[in-house]
């Protein structure tokens, strides 16, 4: 029987710097490629702009995460204080005029949830965890995390043509070339 | 008239350059070997015997918390009037010793103070134990813990509610809050490194282990710029978190009418007090490990010393003003009973060589950081620490005990000494906050290695190779957009 040959994720390109892959990143996103991307060790500042990504919207579903921890800490407090099981503790009110004193347990569940959906959206928005990706089969691939950068542009992307892509990471400063299979 | 200035000269260029935060210039690759370098080589003889040492020393306190629940709260020595001693001071000083680690990796983050990118993991990790030792004592001090439970927010006896408008429960919301956001935050900024140490490893079982936790980091900038706001919101939200938590602990106090606590000025007052505490606690940690692990010297450097220094100079200026202020407050709100409690705490009390203690360590020793040479003789440093350690123990022992001993009827005074079991049991959350750091020295880095990264000359898109002497700081500007 003969094993179905590999399908090829990408084609994808070493560089020595951060500035090198930085400016190789402003040529691809020029050339009009939709479906690529870089890997650094670090953030590396400018990144997205040379990508031609805007700006993260992470900070959309922390806002709702917010809100629900207030909604909650709002019900958690007020829904037996003040309705199911009125007590009077030192001659406090059992009516609106107490809730001053839940502010900071409202503060706090703001916080929590806001915290949480923060964590989780990441996670979401980052497609985490994704314990195996077609990167990790090239063995150079595993310097990312120590002072390695790389840009690998996916076969998916329209513009994608194996060898004009290869000549072209070439081109634009690539070392070791390199067709990664998915 | 325009008038040329002469062009400065090397001298004056020198003076207004920031040291850089790396020294030696570093490269990336460097960062890396030296760091993770220390999780994977061979477990030192040092480290056995520190642990031994230190999880002994956690049984022990262990075993008194075993025996206190199991024969009761009596087998301490609390009385009437003293309700409260050393297990809310304890209490009260391991919250506060936790508070460094947000600050350094949310507040100096939000302020791009860009030293912080050498200590903040471990002093964010030194937070986490703290809190989980400050955590021990609320649950065990109510006697019958099996009833902790009633500090949850459902109903309990008789389908009654707890109190919300306790700051109690106010405490118990804040303290957990603070915990699991600190985890979030301190996992958050670990996960590359966990990927660094996944990519680098060549046994398979540690491969699998930190693989699981990296999640499947692979540093792509569609991950980073989705992490990096993750990261900027987690600051911010933990931002007013970190100020807030002490202050919540401060209203168990302020809240009442016993004279002593009954204070206005002690949510600022313990904030502050808790960084001062906490600064001094991450020196004597970072200090220690600087020794053994001299690589470390490169990335903590004596810049990072100093600038610890004057933060703990500021804080602890701040409380000795605190200090003062009580004082004249009470002298001046001309509250008989007020002026009472503070005559008692400073001059006619039984424990006014506790407040000699706190006022010689906490106001007075931090003082020789006014000179630098003091702040760069790191075995002055190191001192000074370990008498804000002491010190703000005693401060939270004054503020508690003093303002109870002699309470509002004179026939109910009472001598408070602790018992052996107390005095053990603190002990021990010594030996489990230090248990828990060797471990964690041991398994994961103690430098946050791609912050690190991010910080040196290499990581700027638009770094020139001439430019690589000026130092890191000088960059900072010159950030794209």
């Amino acid at each position: 029987m003969i094993a179905e040959p590999k399908r090829i994720y990408g084609v994808a390109a070493e560089f020595s710097t951060a500035k090198a892959l930085f400016e190789a990143a402003e040529q691809v996103r020029d050339e009009g490629f939709k479906r690529w991307d870089v890997h650094s060790p670090f953030p590396i500042h400018g990144m997205d702009k040379a990508m031609g990504l805007g700006k993260s919207w992470l900070s959309a579903p922390v806002l709702a995460g917010g809100i629900a921890g207030l909604l909650t800490a709002t019900a958690l407090t007020m829904y037996p204080a003040l309705i199911e099981y009125k007590t009077v503790v030192n001659a406090k009110p059992t009516d609106f005029f107490t809730v001053p004193a839940f502010m900071p347990i409202m503060f706090e569940l703001t916080i929590l949830f806001s915290a949480f959906t923060a964590f989780f959206a990441m996670l979401v928005f980052n497609q985490l965890p994704k314990w195996y990706h077609p990167m990790f089969n090239w063995d150079r691939f595993s310097r990312v995390t120590d002072d390695g950068f790389f840009l690998v542009i996916e076969s998916r992307d329209p513009k994608f043509a194996e060898t004009r892509t290869r000549d072209f990471l070439e081109k634009i400063g690539g070392k070791y070339v390199t067709l990664v299979e998915e | 008239m325009a008038r040329t200035l002469p062009p400065p000269t090397a001298k004056e260029i020198a003076a207004v350059q920031r040291p850089p935060l790396i020294t030696n210039n570093r490269s990336l690759n460097w960062v890396t070997e030296n760091v993770a370098g220390i999780v994977e080589g061979p477990t030192k003889l040092w480290w056995w015997v520190s642990f031994l040492i230190c999880s002994t020393i956690a049984m022990i306190g262990l075993f008194c918390i075993g025996y206190q629940i199991s024969t009761g709260v009596g087998v301490w020595g609390e009385n009437h009037p003293v309700g409260w001693a050393w297990d809310i001071t304890n209490f009260v000083f391991w919250i506060g010793i936790g508070h460094a680690g947000t600050l350094i990796s949310a507040i100096l983050f939000l302020t791009r103070q860009k030293w912080r990118t050498s200590i903040n993991r471990a002093a964010e990790a030194m937070t986490l134990f703290a809190v989980i030792c400050a955590g021990i004592f609320p649950g065990i001090h109510v006697g019958r813990v099996w009833m902790a439970w009633f500090l949850a927010p459902v109903p309990n006896a008789n389908a009654i509610w707890p109190n919300f408008r306790s700051p109690l429960l106010w405490d118990v919301f804040a303290v957990s809050t603070y915990f699991s956001v600190s985890v979030l935050f301190w996992y958050t900024g670990l996960v590359p490194d966990l990927g660094t140490l996944r990519d680098r490893t060549t046994s398979k079982i540690k491969k699998v282990i930190y693989g699981i936790f990296a999640l499947g980091w692979r540093g792509s900038n569609r991950q980073w710029r989705h992490y990096e706001m993750a990261y900027l919101l987690l600051a911010g939200l933990s931002t007013p978190l970190v100020l807030s938590v002490h202050s919540v602990v401060s209203f168990d106090f302020a809240t009442s009418i016993v004279p002593g606590w009954h204070t206005t000025i002690f949510p600022p007052y313990f904030v502050a007090g808790a960084i001062f505490g906490g600064f001094a606690m991450v020196l004597t940690i970072m200090l220690p490990a600087r020794l053994i692990y001299p690589a470390l010297k490169d990335l903590i450097t004596p810049a990072h010393v100093d600038k610890m220094c004057k933060i703990i100079l500021l804080t602890g200026s701040i409380v000795g003003y605190a200090y003062l202020m009580e004082l004249f407050i009470a002298w001046y709100g001309a509250n008989p009973f007020e002026r009472a409690a503070f005559w008692n705490r400073i001059v006619g009390g039984p424990y006014v060589w506790a407040y000699i203690c706190m006022m010689t360590c906490n106001v007075i020793s931090p003082q020789i950081f006014w000179f630098p040479s003091m702040r760069r003789n790191l075995i002055v440093v190191f001192i000074v620490c370990m008498f804000v350690n002491a010190g703000m123990w005693f401060e939270r022992f004054v503020i508690i005990v003093t303002s109870i001993v002699q309470d509002f009827l004179p026939s109910a005074w009472h001598m408070y000494h602790p018992s052996w079991v107390e005095i053990w049991t603190f002990i021990g959350t010594f030996g489990i906050f230090l248990s828990l750091f060797l471990l964690f020295i041991r398994f994961l880095p103690m430098i946050a290695m791609s912050e690190v990264k991010l910080v040196s000359p290499e990581a700027d898109p638009h770094h020139h190779v001439e430019d690589a002497q000026i130092g890191m700081d000088a960059h900072s500007t010159e950030v794209t957009e």
